[in-house]
């Protein structure tokens, strides 16, 4: 048991004077996740759209103004010009070129239906979605306006109708943000836990200290628990900081149990450190364990559901995410979070990811060899 | 001459002895395209949904049905009354309960108007929308096929075009993107790496000391990967033109020769992190997450610049690979030439010989 | 200085095999309690793969080897704590200052806390290093780590100290202050087992084995070994095992 406190002792040591890196490990990581949560966003704002209006009717400039009116669009009117079209969108002037024909006006009043123009910048398909999306209920709504107020025009009475009201829960603003921040958290943590622990054990490995370290008659228990102790408690803190800054900057959610939160931290970082000692146990450099756990750090993030939703994925890539601890901690952290899920809400989610951490930390441990 | 040759030889032999190292760095790329192209999708399938019928007449039921039926979704439950929601929800069930309030049937041909809520579970805010969206358009369609009434997109139809990418295909962003992230990344990562280690050996003094200029040094290190980096730049073109039929409309040539710009680009950079850092641990931590962070998102890749607060978009425009993005999509994409592309070409030289210089100046120092 | 009635380590058809390549070719011999013993040999030879064995790093493809009276196969654990070990590869840590680093390594030796910080003050009075105690390894001159880590290696006063190239790349007084700390160790009646590329240190030992290629090739006292071979300096005996 002392054995364990000099390891200990050594290690804390060794981390806190380590001055460069210890800010480029606290300090970066916190700064891109601010930054991060301010750049992801998938909404859409300002996008450059122009118009070229062949009618130059009072309606057409209606449809413009309202266009105008709209916060998901910058509008800037062109002079109507067939070649404009292609000249805007090739030099990305613009994302979307809208032409209002001629008779514009003259088709409306008539109910003959006007057909108007749209070119979008296709490239970015879920923005040029969004735009069209935008684009059609800015026309739509001009069309219900006018049916119902300034002409006189004879419509079939609507014999039944439905109301529909939806209500967004957890995260009424739809706020990207609230979605964003866990996974920040997650990743956060992950990399504490897995990387910072595989690059400390191999670095002993490149510098030879392990060596002078495996001629003692220190047990391989003893070692492991006091080289990865210091992990586990620095990656709690690190979580608990994240979420203060997630708290106080953000006003993210808290629905949930302190306690329960920091209990799946506690099993996951295992879990994670764990993996960090099981990747040392193969790699000999540190460059061949920051490869390896970039490539499945990378594969894991972006399956795990911190960016998409896990229920867009197909069926077989649902199936890998069984071995996927990130997509565990994920979905516990985001129903603890904003949905104040109770243990027996995530039951199977907890246990799946007790005995993943058991069975990980225990392999690797045996897998440590202090003899070759 | 031949000093050198010699020198390159050796770096090509270190890299090609690390195939755990080599296995990883074609590994991740391929990985990645293939993720973004069959993992990450923003549509839905089969999704659940819970049905809370307060009115169990024939319409609601036909309207369930309806929901059912449809391939994105698939009623996984009947709920029966509110405080099943919230159970629902936190146990992750479903993204979205329909619940048909009382007398649904009366008042759907009545004078008050039927009412149905979405409630819909926004944790996941661009599902939630989605499935929104989707939901609302199943019930209207009904409604619409019930009553056969004037719609306003009648009146006033629109014509959309969608221009450069018809079918709104997401691989034509990922896969341009995944090419700027792999060859920024591991170019850049790998060098000052690479770099970095024979400086903690101690191997790099006895460069310095030989009859070997720095600037050939550099040059020996850095060869190697822009041969490994265009190999992968090549593999990442292929896979993305044959299986997700990524076109390359504008000239190869043109797109190899700015790739390698940028290669060259990354490699300067990587150098010049090498050479104010001390251990491999701290060049690895920058150039992985002072790099690769910036790179995913403030580069155009994933979420669009124009989207973001003003700060972050003047950020951007010191993010080297934000230039390179715009370049091969318009590229690959649009089948421009130089002309269209020259300014993010002028970019890139210029940061090119920006780290390239201070690279040298550095070198020189350490002697 | 021969005991020869107590053999501290025993080996007997020593064999390690790395694939094909042989390292340690069916090596036989004895160390006696109290000596120093010299394991000379080019680099390559085997020296590092026998010490590793020796000091329980390694396992032996076959062999029986019993060292400070355990058997390396079945009581490592035994052997661990009756030996002090130092490599060629430095084994202070940088970042930790030399008190810190006593601290440490006594520490996991079972040393009760009190003896570590007495024996600490002693030790660092006898090297002369009152200002330099609080200093991380990292300020300090390399001759000064050298004898650290041996001192650190002996701080538990264990039965045997493997030392692997102690002396490389340290310059020749600080070597021979270092070999007058391997004599002082070996008066309070610590073995000590050393493999070395210097030849001219070889006639510090009290008795010397030459590995070579895999197998020993000789082994006696130097003043023998200069007999047998009709020479004066080792380097010479070593030279002529070598051209065989």
């Amino acid at each position: 048991m002392r054995v364990i406190y000099y390891i200990l002792q050594k290690e804390f040591k060794q981390i806190f004077r380590n001055r460069i890196m210890l800010p480029i490990i606290f300090v970066i990581p916190f700064v891109q996740t601010i930054v991060f949560v301010y750049a992801a966003t998938l909404e859409l704002k300002n996008a450059d759209i122009s118009i070229m209006d062949y009618d130059k009717s009072s309606l057409s400039k209606r449809l413009i103004s309202d266009f105008e009116a709209s916060p998901f669009f910058e509008v800037s009117k062109i002079v109507p010009n067939n070649n404009a079209v292609s000249d805007l969108l090739l030099k990305d002037k613009a994302k979307a070129v809208i032409l209002i024909p001629q008779g514009f006006e003259k088709d409306v009043l008539s109910l003959d239906g006007a057909a108007i123009q749209i070119n979008i910048n296709a490239i970015d398909g879920q923005s040029a979605g969004l735009i069209n999306v935008y684009i059609q209920q800015i026309v739509n709504s001009l069309a219900i306006k006018y049916l119902s107020s300034d002409i006189n025009v004879q419509i079939n009475t609507i014999p039944a109708n439905a109301e529909i009201r939806s209500r967004f829960w957890y995260n009424p603003g739809l706020n990207f943000k609230y979605y964003i921040l866990p996974g920040i958290l997650v990743i956060l943590v992950t990399m504490m836990g897995t990387f910072l622990t595989a690059l400390n054990l191999v670095r002993e490995k490149e510098m030879g200290t392990i060596e002078q370290i495996n001629v003692t008659p220190i047990k391989k228990w003893q070692f492991i628990t006091g080289k990865l102790l210091p992990f586990w408690i620095i990656g709690i803190i690190v979580m608990g900081f994240g979420l203060l800054i997630g708290r106080l900057l953000y006003n993210m959610p808290f629905e949930g149990s302190i306690s329960l939160f920091f209990l799946a931290t506690a099993i996951y970082l295992i879990l994670a450190i764990g993996l960090g000692l099981l990747v040392s146990d193969y790699a000999n450099t540190q460059q061949q364990v920051m490869f390896l756990l970039f490539f499945f750090f990378l594969v894991f993030v972006l399956m795990s559901g911190i960016f998409t939703s896990e229920e867009s994925m197909p069926d077989w890539a649902q199936a890998v995410n069984r071995i996927n601890p990130i997509y565990y901690f994920m979905k516990i952290i985001r129903a603890i979070l904003l949905k104040g899920a109770e243990l027996k809400n995530i039951l199977t989610e907890m246990i799946s990811m007790t005995v993943y951490s058991i069975l990980v930390m225990v392999f690797a441990v045996w897998k440590y060899r202090k003899t070759h | 001459m031949k000093r050198f040759r010699g020198f390159l030889i050796k770096e090509f032999i270190h890299i090609f002895r690390d195939v755990r190292t080599m296995m990883i760095l074609f590994l991740i790329p391929i990985a990645q395209i293939l993720i973004f192209g069959y993992v990450i999708k923003n549509e839905i399938h089969d999704a659940n949904v819970a049905v809370l019928d307060l009115s169990k007449d024939n319409i609601t039921k036909e309207i369930s049905g309806r929901i059912d039926a449809a391939p994105d979704f698939v009623v996984s439950d009947y709920l029966n009354n509110y405080s099943d929601i919230k159970e629902y929800f936190s146990s992750g069930k479903g993204a979205e309960v329909i619940v048909f309030e009382p007398n649904f049937a009366e008042n759907f041909y009545g004078q008050d108007n039927a009412r149905v809520q979405l409630i819909l579970d926004a944790s996941d805010p661009n599902l939630s929308n989605l499935i929104n969206n989707y939901t609302s358009a199943i019930i209207q369609t009904y409604i619409a096929d019930q009553t056969m009434s004037n719609s306003p997109n009648a009146i006033i139809t629109t014509e959309p075009r969608m221009w450069f990418n018809e079918g709104l295909k997401s691989s034509y962003m990922f896969v341009p993107g995944t090419m700027t992230l792999i060859l920024m990344l591991i170019t850049a990562m790998m060098t000052s790496i690479s770099i970095v280690r024979e400086k903690e050996i101690g191997t790099m003094e006895i460069l310095l000391v030989s009859p070997l200029k720095p600037l050939q040094i550099i040059l020996g290190k850095v060869t190697p990967y822009i041969l490994l980096s265009i190999i992968n730049a090549i593999s990442i073109i292929l896979l993305g033109n044959l299986i997700f039929h990524v076109p390359i409309i504008g000239s190869t040539i043109l797109l190899l020769g700015v790739s390698i710009l940028f290669i060259i680009m990354a490699l300067m950079l990587g150098v010049f992190i090498s050479s104010v850092t001390k251990t491999q641990q701290i060049a690895m931590f920058i150039s992985m997450f002072a790099l690769m962070l910036p790179t995913i998102l403030l580069s155009g890749f994933i979420f669009p610049i124009e989207n973001m607060p003003k700060v972050l978009q003047w950020l951007s425009y010191i993010v080297p690979a934000k230039y390179y993005l715009i370049a091969i999509k318009n590229i690959m994409l649009k089948g421009v030439g130089v002309a269209f592309i020259w300014k993010e070409i002028l970019v890139l030289m210029g940061m090119t010989f920006f780290f390239l210089i201070l690279s040298v100046k550095k070198f020189k120092l350490y002697i | 200085m021969n005991n020869n009635n107590n053999k501290i380590i025993e080996v007997r058809n020593l064999v390690k095999r790395f694939g094909n390549f042989v390292a340690n070719d069916n090596l036989s011999f004895d160390v006696y309690k109290g000596e120093i013993f010299g394991f000379l040999g080019a680099n390559g030879a085997g020296k590092t793969t026998a010490i590793k064995i020796l000091s329980g790093l390694s396992y032996p493809s076959s062999g029986k080897i019993m060292v400070a009276g355990y058997d390396v196969y079945k009581q490592r654990n035994k052997i661990k704590r009756s030996i002090g070990y130092m490599s060629q590869k430095f084994s202070l840590y940088e970042d930790l200052t030399v008190r810190e680093n006593i601290h440490f390594y006594a520490g996991i030796y079972g040393l009760p806390f009190k003896q570590i910080q007495n024996r600490t003050n002693e030790l660092i009075e006898e090297l002369g290093i009152q200002e330099m105690a609080n200093k991380m390894i990292a300020d300090l001159p390399l001759g000064w780590r050298q004898k650290l880590a041996f001192s650190v290696a002996i701080f538990h006063k264990p039965k045997i100290v493997f030392l692997d190239e102690p002396t490389s790349g340290v310059d020749p007084i600080t070597r021979r202050q270092f070999w007058d700390m391997i004599y002082r160790s070996a008066e309070k009646g610590i073995t000590v087992f050393v493999t070395t590329h210097y030849m001219d240190e070889a006639e510090y030992c009290d008795r010397v084995s030459i590995m070579v290629d895999g197998k020993i090739e000789a082994l006696d006292t130097p003043t023998k070994l200069k007999e047998n071979f009709g020479v004066n300096l080792i380097e010479d005996v070593f030279i002529k095992l070598a051209r065989k």
